[in-house]
């Protein structure tokens, strides 16, 4: 009987890793399932700055200011967030202010909850109407790239930046135990 | 009628209480409000370390915020309105919970929505942003009246002694109109430049 092949490494810690190598300061969040890990990781790495927000719109004004400063931030959030976020996003293209933004998709596959499909579907017009360019990860194989490419997109060309990570990436949330 | 008019109004000029505030100012960082907060700062004159808000409305706490963790050995000043903070007031809660000693927000409070038409707004009708700061576990709050209190508030801010909101009560007068760049770029990139960080 031969051994289990080794596990694919986890796209989340392979996520956070080029967070780190991209020199990842800040990181702040509406929390979500589908972040968690990443949450947790950014909160125990002593050179991120890891914060909640009370509504992901605080998250774009805080990317802008952390900019300033000379940190380079990324902002988690649910694909329901993004409708708090329309008006601060003019902040982003008046300034041309880099932002990467990591959104998980609710309300678009194996969704239960119908409260979720609205904003859901609305997610990629909604950022691509202000302004925003979208990216949508399906396999997570491509995650890790897709963020860097995020991250260079971002801080190195002044672009606002959305990956949205789909929600049959992320897998049905469980509803019975 | 059921509005609330409990609030006093206060008797502060203005640009008279931005001056002496931002006066000797070291190194201090300043993000302003949209509206009368941003013609202010402009008044008390122009400065590379001044990020003007010309929009975005209910976010300088935040961009303060992001500021302040990006710098913690220099003070940030985030100077806006009653409005603003109030349709920020979530962020109060953020700060919080993340507490930089560098961050003092100081709110010129005039009980209105000056820009718009002088429209009251909620601190005219009993919303207390002071008590909001202290239920937000705020560091230290202070009610500023008198001219007098802005050097102690000034020397405060400096020391980065915890996240801090002061609620200024302004008279309900309009200044003159002072207005500072809205090339959004140009302010970025000029207060990057300030601090010695490169440009694209």
């Amino acid at each position: 009987m031969s051994a289990a092949p080794p596990a694919a490494p986890d796209w989340r810690d392979q996520v956070f890793e080029t967070f780190k190598r991209n020199s990842v300061r800040q990181v702040c969040y509406v929390p979500d399932a589908g972040h968690s890990r990443l949450i947790a990781l950014a909160h125990a790495d002593p050179e991120i700055d890891a914060y909640p927000l009370t509504t992901e719109e605080e998250g774009i004004a805080a990317s802008c200011g952390a900019w300033l400063g000379g940190h380079r931030s990324v902002l988690l959030m649910q694909s329901s967030g993004v409708g708090n976020c329309i008006n601060m996003l003019s902040l982003i293209e008046n300034c041309r202010f880099p932002m990467l933004t990591l959104i998980t998709m609710r309300g678009e596959w194996g969704e239960f909850n119908p409260w979720q499909v609205p904003m859901g579907r609305s997610v990629a017009a909604s950022m691509s109407l202000m302004g925003v360019s979208v990216r949508r990860v399906d396999d997570p194989a491509r995650m890790a790239d897709e963020v860097q490419a995020g991250l260079d997109d971002a801080f190195t060309a002044d672009q606002a930046v959305a990956i949205l990570i789909s929600q049959r990436m992320l897998g049905r949330k469980q509803w019975t135990r | 009628m059921n509005t609330r008019t409990s609030s006093p109004v206060g008797t502060l000029d203005r640009r008279a209480f931005v001056t002496a505030l931002l006066a000797d100012r070291r190194d201090l960082l300043v993000v302003s409000g949209l509206g009368s907060a941003t013609y202010d700062l402009a008044a008390a004159g122009d400065h590379d370390r001044n990020f003007y808000l010309w929009g975005a409305m209910g976010g300088a706490a935040m961009i303060g915020l992001g500021l302040a963790l990006a710098r913690p050995d220099t003070p940030v000043l985030v100077l806006t309105g009653d409005g603003e903070q109030l349709m920020g007031l979530g962020a109060l809660a953020t700060v919080g919970a993340r507490a930089p000693k560098n961050l003092s927000i100081v709110v010129l409070d005039n009980r209105l929505y000056g820009e718009t038409g002088m429209q009251a707004s909620h601190t005219g009708r009993g919303v207390d942003l002071v008590a909001v700061a202290d239920g937000c576990a705020f560091g230290w709050t202070m009610r500023v009246d008198s001219l007098e209190q802005a050097g102690p508030l000034r020397e405060r801010l400096h020391r980065r002694e915890g996240s801090g909101l002061a609620s200024v009560l302004i008279a309900q007068t309009e200044a003159a109109r002072v207005l500072p760049s809205r090339d959004g770029v140009e302010n970025k990139n000029r207060f990057r430049r300030a601090l010695a960080l490169p440009t694209i």
